[in-house]
């Protein structure tokens, strides 16, 4: 067709186009269509960085400026994925080195990055302004140096809750004296104690500053300097909040806060000492995200803290709050949008704080706008998620732990089918689901039937067959993430499915019955998904076909199996499964 | 060794399967209560014997440690799949008439431990059975007494559960911390931290390092019979993988020789980063300030005082030695 616009034309309308998907519905209305879009795209996300190879993102898209990056599996953050399974950024860094030199933001999220990594990355990059490093592992302090020391015009250093092997606090003391670009700083997951001399002058110098999360080795004591050298901030991660009860500390603490007109966000609050939280008091109101949920505060100290922030959206909070605690604030923060509550003592079998099904019921009824939600707790009845579903329609995140697997229904002693039912059919837009308690095949029946719109689902310990599964795979049209553990199911549903698997992003199943053999057929069957099979006491080959794998991760790719697998881990594909097959002949039992 | 108290992460139906196979396993009241019955009558998928293949999968047993419930029972890894498949309904029987099949050697007298309290006998009785591990069978008869009970059995707080991994699903470092704050709340009552304290194990030499849950060990017996177990397919050169009974008696062996004949020494980082040998400290203080452990060649651990080898349960406290 005649070239209707000029190509810079075209560019320039699709720079409105932020969104991959609209990028990726243009790139498919024709083939300059799908050129100017490629040439023009600057940021990508990868769900799964071995869904595809870095030469092919950058064959395809040779001149991106921001990176996304997402290695392991979500179960991973539960232990259930062993040490050494992969998630390196390496190969990642190495190619973009060479290919994207004004590359500024990368973004990693479960993955493996090595001081040499982040070395690289600080001396390859001239433009580079954004790091961000979520749940990551495999570096050190020294790593932080490098990109400390040579990125000059960092805006953005967000270590999230990745492990740092955490040699010294001395890493920050590299900010040059004339970096002052800082925009983010996110330390909280840090061990040791930085230097806060140095911490309060690139404070000082970087005018910026919106977001600042402290490490709990900085005193509330030493709070006020920094709050005073940034009145801007946005968003404070407090260090430990504790300390001895003293009145100038909390007239300072008190002052400083007052100072802090922007103030929209708050957590860290370690060791909290309740008798400094009323030296907040002056930001309550502006609050609009507190995230409370490793303060061990408990009521009335918490709930009147709490009943001050009348604009929250989002609270994040330990299962102290109790279910008073969430009446109080289902009556003070109607613009509440997502609530977590974390349990204090998940390992102890009765719990000793009185939050039950009521307080989550109590949110749904008194929050109009709560549309995400994260909780645990010790017991739920069928009643509450039916009062729950009707109440809140609107809800797209809802995630229930409830702490004793396969706990039923407490007042009728029924499985929690029904409740979730109601959720699923209710709730229209719901994008993600975890649930936990009794749950039948029949569950399973209800979200294939009803939830259409659903990407991703957690299951734990549910089930009763095949069947179960196959609802899933063949009523959830949206599905992208299905993660299941401990449940029964096995050969029949997944194979049956198996094109399913392609439309998603992955699959996990652990302590299934997935056998070996049916893993062997999916990974043969289906060349464009790796079949990984964890088996951490030895190669699946050692038993007969019929035998369950350990752990089983399904995803896309268009990459071909990785190479970078540990000893632990099998790809199930043609060549693999025939060097299986050869390898069983001669074995005797 | 460590034992979980339940045989069951759930600390549910380990008897379910274990009453169809074998009447003379004595079935307790779990304290799981109606649920118990409920899934007794569920019509399950599932293959001849698998039925305890799919708890013991299910279980969600590692190698490495990963399994809370399994922390001690590595003796399990020498297992290869294929005989506890093929052997499911063997197994038992076995274990039943004391065959004896699964003998593994006792590690230094290392027995099943019941973890964090709760009703005994029973329960240890089918968690022998149910356990993954051979080695928990062969003990089984006769039944040795526990040497070592966890803090737990003796407060009067109440009994925590046996943990399963990765369960309920709250990150290592919301844990952690919750670890800390328990344990600094919980001094007093004299309960033992609660939670689970993940430090990295790494050996040199091996490729890859595992993480362990020092929460799941109450002496250094147990920990050491716990990385030998973990790390002997390294020293030995292969994992599992061809697995014949003698041939894992005979590995268990070498490694240890290997440990007591000093080739390597267990030693951690403690929270001021110093490198420490392991077995100097009180138990509680070790987990309190190891940060990571490191199965060091013994070569490369100068400047340790001349005891090499791991040596537990000194009786003297003297000042921890710097690696």
């Amino acid at each position: 067709m005649a070239q209707s616009f000029p190509e810079d034309v075209l560019e320039h309308v699709f720079s409105f186009l932020n969104h991959d998907r609209d990028r990726n519905a243009v790139s498919l209305v024709c083939k300059s269509w799908y050129d100017i879009e490629r040439l023009s795209r600057r940021r990508i996300f990868i769900g799964n960085c071995y869904a595809v190879s870095p030469e092919i993102v950058i064959r395809r898209f040779p001149d991106v400026r921001a990176v996304e990056l997402k290695g392991k599996p979500h179960f991973a953050d539960f232990n259930l994925v062993p040490e050494g399974w992969g998630g390196y950024v390496y190969p990642w860094v190495v190619s973009m080195a060479g290919a994207y030199p004004w590359l500024e933001e990368i973004k990693l999220k479960r993955m493996v990055v090595t001081d040499e990594n982040l070395e690289l990355i600080s001396k390859s990059f001239k433009n580079f302004t954004v790091l961000v490093l979520l749940s990551c592992e495999g570096f050190t302090t020294d790593g932080l140096a490098y990109i400390a020391a040579n990125c000059r015009n960092l805006r953005e250093l967000d270590l999230g809750e990745s492990e740092v092997e955490d040699l010294s606090g001395h890493w920050l003391s590299h900010f040059p004296d004339n970096c002052t670009s800082l925009v983010s700083l996110n330390i909280s997951c840090l061990g040791s104690e930085v230097s806060f001399s140095a911490l309060e002058r690139l404070v000082a110098r970087c005018p910026n500053l919106k977001t600042l999360r402290l490490n709990r080795a900085v005193p509330l004591e030493k709070l006020p300097n920094l709050l005073c050298r940034a009145p801007q901030l946005v968003e404070l991660g407090t260090g430990a909040y504790s300390a001895e009860i003293q009145s100038d500390i909390f007239s300072n603490l008190s002052e400083a806060f007052l100072g802090c007109k922007q103030l929209k966000g708050l957590s860290g609050f370690w060791d909290v000492v309740p008798a400094y939280l009323p030296a907040m008091y002056s930001v309550c109101s502006q609050i609009t995200s507190l995230n409370l949920s490793y303060a061990t505060a408990q009521n009335p100290d918490l709930v009147q803290f709490v009943s001050q922030c009348g604009n929250l959206q989002r609270l994040w909070v330990l299962d102290y709050i109790e279910d008073v605690g969430l009446e109080a604030l289902a009556a003070a923060c109607k613009d509440l949008q997502e609530l977590r509550v974390f349990p204090s003592d998940p390992y102890d079998a009765e719990g000793n704080v009185t939050l039950t099904e009521q307080g989550l019921v109590a949110v749904s009824e008194g929050c109009p706008k709560l549309q995400s939600v994260l909780y645990f707790c010790r017991q739920m009845s069928n009643a509450a998620l039916v009062a729950i579903a009707r109440n809140r329609p609107n809800m797209i995140r809802f995630r229930l732990c409830i702490i004793e697997p396969r706990a039923p229904d407490y007042l009728t002693l029924e499985p929690l089918d029904a409740g979730f039912g109601a959720i699923v059919e209710n709730c229209k837009e719901l994008l993600r689901l975890s649930m936990s308690g009794l749950l039948t095949d029949r569950v399973f029946e209800y979200i294939g039937t009803h939830a259409k719109k659903l990407e991703m689902l957690s299951i734990a310990f549910a089930g009763d067959s095949d069947l179960g599964l196959h609802h899933v795979l063949s009523g959830c049209e949206s599905l992208r993430k299905l993660e299941i553990r401990d449940c029964p199911f096995g050969d029949k549903a997944l194979l049956a499915n198996a094109t399913k698997l392609e439309t998603m992003r992955s699959l996990w199943m652990s302590s299934c019955s997935v056998s070996f053999g049916a893993c062997k057929l999916l990974g043969q069957k289906m060349p464009r998904l790796n079949v990984e099979v964890i088996n951490e006491r030895g190669p699946p080959d050692s038993g007969p076909e019929d035998c369950p794998v350990e752990k089983l991760y399904v995803y896309r790719t268009i990459a071909g199996p990785r190479v970078d697998m540990p000893g632990f881990v099998w790809t199930m594909d043609e060549r693999v499964s025939s060097r299986f097959s050869r390898a069983t002949e001669g074995h005797g039992d | 060794m460590s034992l979980p108290k339940e045989h069951d992460y759930i600390g549910l139906t380990e008897p379910s399967s274990m009453e169809n196979s074998s009447s003379s396993i004595v079935s307790t009241e779990s304290e799981k209560n109606t649920v118990l019955n409920l899934k007794e009558t569920e019509l399950r998928l599932g293959l001849p014997g698998s039925d305890f293949l799919e708890k013991k999968a299910g279980t969600g047993i590692s190698l490495f440690g990963k399994d809370l419930k399994d922390e001690g029972n590595n003796g399990f890894s020498q297992i290869p799949l294929k005989n506890l498949v093929s052997g499911a309904k063997r197994v038992f029987s076995d274990a039943i008439d004391g065959s004896g099949k699964w003998d593994f050697p006792i590690n230094g007298g290392s027995e099943v431990d019941l973890g964090n309290g709760g009703s005994e006998n029973t329960n240890t009785l089918q968690s022998s059975l149910a356990g993954p591990s051979g080695k928990e069978i062969g003990n089984r008869n006769p039944r040795k007494p526990v040497e070592e009970k966890k803090n737990d059995n003796n407060s009067a707080a109440p009994a925590s559960k046996a943990q399963v991994v990765g369960w309920p699903p709250i990150r290592s470092f919301r844990k952690n911390t919750l670890a800390t704050n328990l344990s600094k709340n919980n001094d007093d009552e004299g309960k033992s931290g609660v939670g689970s304290l993940y430090v990295k194990v790494s050996m040199d030499g091996a490729p890859y390092l595992r993480k362990i849950d020092l929460k799941t060990y109450c002496s250094y017996k147990e920990l050491s019979s716990a990385l030998e177990k973990m790390f002997s397919c390294f020293t030995i050169g292969h994992c599992a993988s061809h697995g014949l009974p003698g041939q894992e008696h005979l590995r268990e062996n070498c490694l240890k020789d290997l440990l007591h004949g000093s080739e390597y020494v267990l030693t951690y980082e403690d929270k001021d980063g110093d490198w420490m040998l392991v077995g100097d400290v009180p138990w509680e203080m070790f987990t309190d300030s190891c940060k990571r452990l490191r199965i060091m060649k013994g070569s490369d651990a100068t400047g340790l005082a001349p005891r090499l080898g791991m040596k537990y349960q000194s009786k003297e406290i003297m000042k921890p030695r710097k690696v």
